[in-house]
């Protein structure tokens, strides 16, 4: 029985159980409502989730560790002369005995073990299937019928009902710390692993980038170089580029938009500014390398310059277009958390507006300020399709815009997109760098949020 | 100082503030224009390169259902014909037909080029739907090759010298003459919306991978706006204020901060290689974007409850109902057009979203179109990224035609979700 249908099974057990609770509630109340604790509902709920709770952990747990158990009894029935191989091929027979049972392509041509074997896991696929829908059924219909049993007057179901309910509010709230926990952990281990590898020293601050290895031992060819140094480079003058784009651009839209604009204005050109926002960023990524880039590598042939036509120029522009609204929203929001009364005191000493603006205002929201553009450059190192599409890929240690450079993230796509052997120095190099962009995003966005703060507080 | 003289001091300088006052608020005005100015141009690049993709060049051919190439056995076995049939060899001989003249080898071959590799096929769909077509000679639009599709919405210039230009003199003759007779056409391209991917331009369509999205996008939803809710609910309504509910608090920030691509490594990290979860599945892709979207959908439904006055509960618990009564049957009604309006917002993110799935596989190429969760899939915005890294020119109006729907799509959601907003919203 597949597991949909047994998903479906249970919860019509379940609902059927609701119905039973309810009726009993009000067989054991005469059918007078006031005798019972809570309302028949309730009852009927309670025994619902008696019935459906644990079965489906059950079925959550089985399915969880069904494949291992079984690939381990395969494998032991295995005769011993096939079983005593090292573990890379025994993990490819396992492949293809899985495939042989359920009829996928396989790599060898099969031998009779294999077939035995694959017969086998079949058999106690089938099995297990067949079981679990039994233990299943069963722990639903005990566990309904327990509850069933319990329902009486002074029965306080809906406290219990409630409690549980309450479980799974508290449960999904933490599901945000697992989150994090999950990344943490993930990112740290694959790169402490790679860590095994090339020391941190070397990543941290090498300064040459190749992460292609000689594949067999016997390959003439790099060893590969994991000096990480190239990388951050790159990645800070692409943002660096991006923000000279988006910095000016969007505080000068955010102060006119609250200072000068006229309300209609601001209720225009407000959400025309917010579509920016809300495109893509692998549209963003084909405009830059279908026409900002072209434009940009002919405009320089024609006075003179040699413009790499995945230039660096390209991708930042194209980038700070991206974070402009981002910008200006929030230059929007601490600037009009000044307060009026500054505004006041400035034009009754004389004051114009712009005066007003930058002898007053932005210096009052300065803190803010900066806390936005901190959070601005966090969305610039982490920002992905932009470069994949239109930075290179060749690590280059240049400080010039016109040059191609590469970026974290984009030595991140490369290292991990196609198949790749999970353990090899080449793909944990990815988490390293996964790791490296967390902490630093982290650690901006810890900054920028506590300015923040510090600075609403300020005037609240 | 006399106050005279200080008022003629403020006058001499007054013009040149008021040049300042003229020249900062220019620079506003300019910015802004600048911000319009880059929105305008990306959507003509976009929409200037991807509106010719919805027609495609169809070629008219007097296609002779042959039963010796079709079916040589003769037993007239109709899945025997599908998997057998020489349909290509029916296409080359009505094209010989139309070009008898044309009988040296190379141009021959070029001449097979006129009509897409794929118009076997829907010849072969033609047969199926009505087998009393075989032996007859009927009058049949067919898909032309990519190129002379370029050639055909001007792409490929004639007047550049032959050696440079993909459409060769030779071919260029046929076309005119094809033209000419009429045989040549744009018509709507309805393979666009109803094919998965392919190699070849002209066979290529989105349907696979806007289905690959909607699978994705279901996961998504599904788990992360109950589970969204719920956080919420707890966080407004029943979390005590102390370190632990702090310490949700700065998780669910600093998450809504992490760059999309993390995601993408934890769900490689933990789902495919610790869980053993298929690659490129939608499965996977929607459990990661759920990960991605919940800060959103979190934040927005705490605003929503947030926004409900607490009278309503007063009034709730007032008349003896229970906390949680209280907040399911009074607060989350109130609330629920603020939470829809931030699920359909984190919804429309998690569709423009590519860079996470990039990470779980979800870049393969595939011609397939899914048929449910496990099975492996592409989705809308990675397809744009596939085909944005294709060289041929015909793929450069595929990707901006791709775009415009993924942006259409983008742009229902958000008009959905300011409807509901305006509709619903309560002041109290």
């Amino acid at each position: 029985m597949p597991t949909s249908t047994l998903i479906i099974l249970l919860l019509a057990v379940s609902s059927a159980l609701y119905y039973f609770g309810r009726q009993r509630s009000l067989a054991v109340a005469g059918g007078e409502i006031r005798k019972l604790h809570s309302l028949p509902s309730y009852y009927g709920y309670y025994a619902a989730l008696w019935c459906l709770l644990p079965a489906l952990a059950v079925l959550l747990l089985w399915n969880g560790f069904e494949s291992k158990v079984i690939t381990t009894l395969v494998v032991n029935g295995l005769p011993a002369e096939v079983r005593n191989v090292d573990d890379a091929r025994l993990g490819l027979m396992i492949n293809d005995i899985r495939n042989l049972a359920t009829g996928g392509v396989v790599s060898a041509r099969p031998d009779p073990a294999m077939q035995t074997a694959a017969s086998h896991y079949q058999d106690l696929q089938n099995i297990s299937r067949a079981a679990l829908a039994v233990v299943a059924l069963v722990i639903a219909s005990i566990g309904g019928f327990l509850a069933w049993r319990k329902i009486a007057t002074g029965h306080r179901a809906r406290n219990k009902v409630e409690s549980i309910v309450k479980g799974f509010l508290l449960s999904s709230s933490t599901l945000a710390i697992f989150t994090t926990l999950g990344i943490v952990l993930s990112v740290l281990f694959e790169a402490i692993r790679f860590f095994q590898h090339v020391s941190i020293t070397d990543f941290l601050f090498g300064l040459s980038w190749s992460p292609q290895m000689a594949i067999r031992a016997d390959q003439v060819g790099s060893s590969g170089a994991f000096g990480a140094i190239p990388l951050f480079v790159g990645t800070m003058l692409i943002s660096f580029i991006a923000m000279m784009v988006a910095a000016p651009i969007g505080l000068m839209a955010a102060i006119y938009l609250s200072e000068y604009a006229s309300r209609r204005v601001r209720a225009i050109v407000k959400p025309v500014m917010e579509i920016l926002a809300g495109i893509p960023t692998v549209v963003y990524g084909f405009f830059a390398a279908l026409t900002v880039a072209p434009f940009l590598r002919d405009t320089g042939s024609m006075i003179g310059l040699d413009v790499s036509s995945e230039s660096a120029l390209a991708a930042g522009l194209v980038m700070g277009i991206m974070i402009i609204p981002f910008v200006s929203s929030l230059s929007d929001d601490v600037i009009n958390a000044v307060p009026q009364a500054m505004r006041d005191g400035a034009y009754g000493l004389g004051a114009t507006r712009s005066e007003t603006i930058r002898q007053v205002i932005i210096p009052a929201a300065l803190p803010g300020i900066v806390g936005g553009m901190l959070l601005a450059v966090s969305r610039a190192i982490g920002e992905t399709m932009i470069v994949v599409m239109a930075a290179g890929l060749s690590a280059n240690l240049t400080a010039n815009p016109l040059e191609a450079v590469t970026t974290v993230t984009v030595q991140i796509v490369t290292l991990l997109v196609g198949d790749q052997e999970f353990d090899s120095p080449k793909t944990l190099a990815a988490f390293a760098l996964g790791l490296s962009l967390f902490v630093t995003t982290l650690i901006l966005n810890i900054v920028a949020l506590h300015v923040v703060r510090k600075y609403r507080e300020q005037y609240e | 100082m006399s106050n005279n003289e200080s008022m003629n001091r403020v006058r001499a300088g007054l013009a040149r503030r008021y040049a300042t006052e003229r020249r900062f608020r220019m620079y506003g005005v300019l910015a802004i224009l600048m911000s319009l100015f880059f929105l305008v141009l990306l959507f003509t690049t976009i929409i200037g390169n991807g509106y010719t993709a919805f027609l495609q060049t169809h070629i008219k051919l007097d296609i002779t259902f042959d039963q010796a190439l079709l079916d040589p056995s003769g037993k007239g076995d109709l899945a025997e014909i599908s998997r057998t049939g020489d349909f290509n060899g029916v296409v080359k001989a009505a094209l010989r037909e139309a070009f008898p003249e044309v009988t040296k080898r190379g141009d021959r071959k070029s001449l097979y080029n006129l009509a897409s590799g794929g118009a076997g096929f829907e010849l072969r769909d033609m047969l199926m739907a009505d087998p009393s077509l075989m032996g007859k000679t009927v009058s049949v639009w067919l898909t032309a090759d990519d190129e002379i599709d370029m050639f055909m919405k001007g792409h490929i210039d004639r007047d550049v010298p032959e050696d440079d230009r993909r459409v060769k003199d030779l071919t260029i003759e046929w076309v005119d003459r094809l033209l000419a007779e009429d045989r040549l056409e744009k018509q709507f391209n309805t393979t666009f919306f109803t094919a998965g991917d392919s190699r070849d331009a002209e066979q290529s369509g989105i349907w696979g991978a806007a289905v690959g999205s909607f699978y994705t996008l279901i996961v998504t939803l599904l788990l992360s706006f109950p589970i969204g809710v719920a956080a919420a609910i707890y966080l407004e309504e029943f979390a005590p204020t102390n370190r632990f509910t702090d310490f949700i608090e700065v998780n669910i920030n600093n998450l809504a901060a992490v760059p999309s691509i993390v995601f993408g490594l934890l769900g490689l990290a933990v789902f495919i290689s610790f869980f053993g979860m298929p690659r490129s599945a939608p499965l996977v892709g929607g459990l990661v974007l759920t990960l991605m979207t919940l800060p959103t959908i979190i934040i927005a439904s705490r605003a929503a409850l947030k926004s409900v006055p607490p009278s309503i509960r007063e009034a709730a618990l007032g008349i003896g109902a229970s906390k949680m009564q209280m907040v399911f049957h009074h607060v989350l009604p109130l609330a629920m057009p603020g939470m829809l309006t931030g699920a359909i917002i984190g919804m429309a993110q998690a569709l423009g979203e590519s860079a996470p799935l990039l990470m779980i596989g979800m870049v393969a190429f595939i011609v397939d179109i899914p048929g449910g969760v496990f099975d492996p899939s592409t989705v809308l915005p990675v397809q744009i990224y596939l085909w944005a890294d294709s060289p041929e020119r015909a793929f450069v109006e595929r990707t901006s035609a791709a775009i415009m729907v993924l942006l259409a799509f983008l742009v229902v959601m958000n008009a959905l979700a300011v409807m509901l907003r305006k509709r619903f919203e309560k002041r109290w």
